[in-house]
């Protein structure tokens, strides 16, 4: 029978390894970080053993029975990967190149003229997070001329410490009008004629997280106009293609308008949503250059921030995109399934609204309805969440917003209840 | 208009897959790829393990599953056993709750999560100026890690003797003696990459002496338990010796060769604490550093290898497998060094076969190196460095002969 190799643990024979009591840890100083606020919802939703409880807190797409939902074309794609016994080599640095180029066709158009001149460089990055890290990284590195990132307040919670831990410095845009629930399209206006030449501006394509409010096609052309007077660096952050409108080109227009008009932007995209797969971490970065030879240029430089980090992104979930995205029939029912994402969010807008009018509340919830995406800002205040939360186990993050993801056919009853007895 | 990236300049391509893209491109028939570090059969293609095949049906089946977000810190059950795997099932350190884990992407990623932890935390507050040790050679990628990550002050310790093809132990202890105080010393815990050369355990003791006199953070990398001898915890001797040093230490831990999961990226880095509370504090840094670099970590590798290492039948399976990787290794160590002896080529190649893991230092100078990959479409490293993986039955004389050529004929 084969030596067992003695263990270094048998050296102590049954002698305690306490550490003496002088030892001090190397780690006495480090402070006890406070819960991720939106991950934390979820956390404590899951600790709450109230029946009713409802989680509207992370962004993550739940069926009518509030069941996390896994596409019925992500399905048939894995299907046909696993009948083709693929190996498990390590991808290139920047990912799989069919992932890459279907990818920028989905933001960009199948007929852009970015791609038809090679003029892009997009890699595969590890989702919408990752995606902004590198940009943020590359910025830091190469975009020594100006350090300040303009973001809508508010913006994603977490747009903020991905470009600070890079280096860059955060300032703001006016961008949601409490008043209206609405955009305050010209607050934005007068912040954005002031931003420094060649700042970067963070917009979110569609579907604004948090707020659910969208710039209207009118008023994207404005602000291309004022940006491009002001000499800005465009960073579009698209992680809701299709889950906006339910319509693919109409949620990707305001991103390809800058770039018809001029803009070479930096563009984060994510298919964490649009195609529920959260977990598999699949996106793109992607740098339209000047042309395909800067691209080249940029491409190395990428690799080089990729390299110690990570040294190559994942295979499983880029792999899936990837044959969604390249296979006609499963692309097509992509498509249809995303809409039907979409609609069933538009649909409990409405019953949300009706249900509150029903309960007998005599505010103004528009906004709920005119607002799109995943997110709702609901116009709660910070007292409203936290009674919401204790009274009902409703979850949600503390500046108002809800995931309409999370609302259901079942519990929006009970939610305008919580809302309406909140409010009146 | 003006681009703002107009001065972006041309970077350099990483050099190991550069070397595998000029293999790709050669249209030489009688190729050989000694370059990066990825397992290879007998006819030299890759290996999904059979258990990996397995588990994968396994999942597919499930349709409990889906594809929701991690937590931030990765699969608990998948962390947990990593950390097992490392430290030992009998680990006191385990059992008195004083390791936890992260989830990350690779090696790389359970490296770059360590380092960006030690230089917000460790020796003071963003401490940029904590010297960081990395042998010399070392993976090509451990400076840029710690670079990244932000430190300033990354240096070599004495390791490899190119004379005596061995471990310069004298100059090792000698650079561990006259390292400032609280410097991170990265170490391999087996089958050192490129040399393929260990300290043996009393060396091993010694190392650990030193460290724990002058107060040095231990760091071990870990990306070949199983590959070097083809046993779990013969692999695991150092880093388990080091715990009962008493030494708070991180190591990094990466599936991508002993699970064959290269492209899914599953690494974990263990965390190992004086207690439990500063485990927690620890932990919840660790969430904040995951959260702006890729939230949470991918599901599918991860699952993959902690369905295997909680049943029983199934790890078992995993273990033969990388037996199998081993051996077929040892092997060509074996073969490799009796030819050249047998050819009668010029030196001395025991090394060949007292180095342990997929790499050996073969002691080719650069001149040497080019005249394989330029005359014999053999490609290695510029450092001399061959993937023992590379080397089949098939190709094993042609390789044994184009070595002899370039040691008799290269100066």
């Amino acid at each position: 029978s084969p030596r067992r190799h003695p263990s270094p643990y048998r050296l102590c024979l049954g002698i305690s390894i306490s550490l003496p009591a002088c030892f001090s840890s190397w780690w006495s100083e480090v402070q006890m970080g406070p819960p991720d606020p939106i991950l934390g919802v979820s956390e404590a939703y899951k600790r709450d053993t109230n029946p009713k409880k409802i989680n509207l807190g992370v962004g993550a797409y739940r069926d009518d029975q509030g069941k996390p939902f896994v596409l019925s074309c992500v399905r048939k794609a894995e299907a046909q990967i696993a009948a083709k016994k693929l190996d498990k080599e390590y991808l290139a640095i920047g990912g799989l190149g069919d992932f890459n180029k279907a990818c920028a066709k989905l933001a960009l158009g199948d007929d852009n003229e970015v791609i038809k001149s090679g003029r892009n460089i997009t890699v595969q990055t590890i989702s919408g997070t990752g995606s902004l890290r590198i940009g943020a990284n590359f910025l830091s590195r190469f975009h020594t001329e100006a350090r300040e990132v303009y973001l809508p307040t508010p913006s994603w919670g977490n747009h903020t410490p991905i470009f600070r831990d890079a280096g860059m410095q955060l300032k703001a845009y006016t961008y949601y009008d409490p008043k209206t629930c609405g955009f305050d399209f010209q607050g934005a206006l007068n912040d954005i004629s002031k931003i420094p030449a060649k700042s970067v501006i963070m917009l979110h394509a569609c579907a604004h997280n948090p707020t659910g409010v969208d710039p209207r096609p009118e008023q994207w052309k404005e602000i291309a106009e004022l940006v491009k007077k002001r000499n800005l660096l465009v960073f579009f952050d698209m992680a809701y293609q299709g889950f906006a409108s339910g319509d693919i080109d109409r949620d990707a227009w305001a991103v390809r308008y800058f770039i018809e008009q001029g803009h070479n932007i930096l563009l984060s995209q994510s298919f964490a949503k649009n195609m529920g797969l959260y977990g598999e971490r699949v996106g793109g970065f992607t740098v339209v250059c000047k042309d395909a030879e800067e691209a080249k240029r940029v491409e190395s430089q990428l690799k080089i921030l990729i390299r110690p980090i990570y040294s190559n992104p994942p295979m499983n979930g880029a792999r899936i995109a990837a044959t969604i995205l390249n296979t006609p029939d499963l692309y097509k029912e992509w498509l249809g399934e995303v809409h039907g994402m979409a609609n069933r969010i538009i649909t409990m807008r409405e019953l949300l609204v009706a249900n509150l009018k029903k309960e007998g509340s005599t505010k103004n919830w528009q906004h709920v309805i005119d607002q799109i995406g995943m997110f709702c800002f609901t116009g709660l205040k910070p007292e409203q969440v936290e009674r919401l939360t204790k009274e009902f186990s409703v979850y949600m993050t503390k500046d108002g917003r809800i995931s309409m993801a999370g609302v259901t056919s079942g519990n929006v009853g009970y939610l305008a209840q919580g809302i309406h007895s909140v409010t009146k | 208009i003006m681009s703002l990236f107009g001065e972006v300049p041309q970077a350099t391509p990483v050099a190991v897959f550069k070397v595998t893209n000029d293999f790709k491109e050669d249209p030489n028939p009688k190729k050989v790829n000694l370059g990066v570090g990825a397992y290879r059969t007998d006819e030299g293609q890759p290996w999904v393990l059979p258990v990996v095949k397995k588990v994968e049906k396994i999942i597919v089946a499930d349709d409990s599953l889906n594809h929701e977000y991690l937590p931030i810190l990765g699969l608990p059950e998948f962390r947990s056993s990593a950390s097992k795997i490392a430290l030992g099932e009998d680990s006191p350190a385990i059992q008195e709750n004083r390791v936890g884990a992260v989830q990350c992407l690779g090696g790389t990623g359970a490296l770059k999560i360590g380092a960006e932890f030690l230089r917000r935390w460790y020796n003071g507050n963003n401490n940029t100026r904590t010297p960081v040790y990395v042998s010399a050679p070392t993976w090509e990628n451990h400076n840029a890690v710690f670079v990244n990550a932000g430190f300033e002050d990354v240096r070599p310790y004495k390791y490899w003797d190119a004379e005596k093809r061995g471990l310069d132990l004298s100059g090792f202890l000698g650079d561990l003696e006259s390292a400032p105080k609280h410097s991170i010393f990265v170490l391999h815990a087996c089958a050192h990459n490129p040399t393929g050369t260990d300290p043996t355990h009393v060396e091993w003791m010694q190392v650990a002496e030193v460290m724990k006199r002058r107060k040095l953070f231990v760091f071990f990398d870990s990306a070949y338990q199983g590959f070097a001898s083809g046993c779990l915890d013969k692999d695991a001797w150092a880093v388990r010796y080091f715990i009962t040093q008493g030494f708070e230490m991180f190591c990094a831990q990466s599936f991508s060769k002993n699970f064959g999961l290269y492209n899914e990226r599953v690494g974990n880095l263990t965390i190992v604490a004086r207690d439990p509370d500063n485990l927690k504090r620890v932990l919840s840094q660790m969430e904040k550093i995951v959260r702006v670099t890729w939230s949470n970590p991918p599901s599918q590798g991860a699952r993959l290898v902690a369905v295997t290492l909680n049943n029983p039948e199934l790890f078992s399976e995993w273990k033969d497998n990388v037996k199998t990787m081993a051996d077929r290794v040892l092997s060509m160590r074996a073969s490799l060094r009796a030819k050249l002896e047998a050819l009668e080529t010029p030196g001395t190649w025991d090394h060949i076969t007292q180095q342990i893991g997929m790499f050996s230092f073969t002691g080719l100078n650069p001149n040497q190196v080019e005249y394989l990959i330029k005359e014999k479409s053999i490609y290695l490293m510029a450092s001399g460095r061959i993937n023992m993986c590379g080397l089949t039955t098939k190709n094993i004389d042609y390789v044994a002969e184009s070595i002899h050529e370039s040691v008799v004929n290269v100066q």
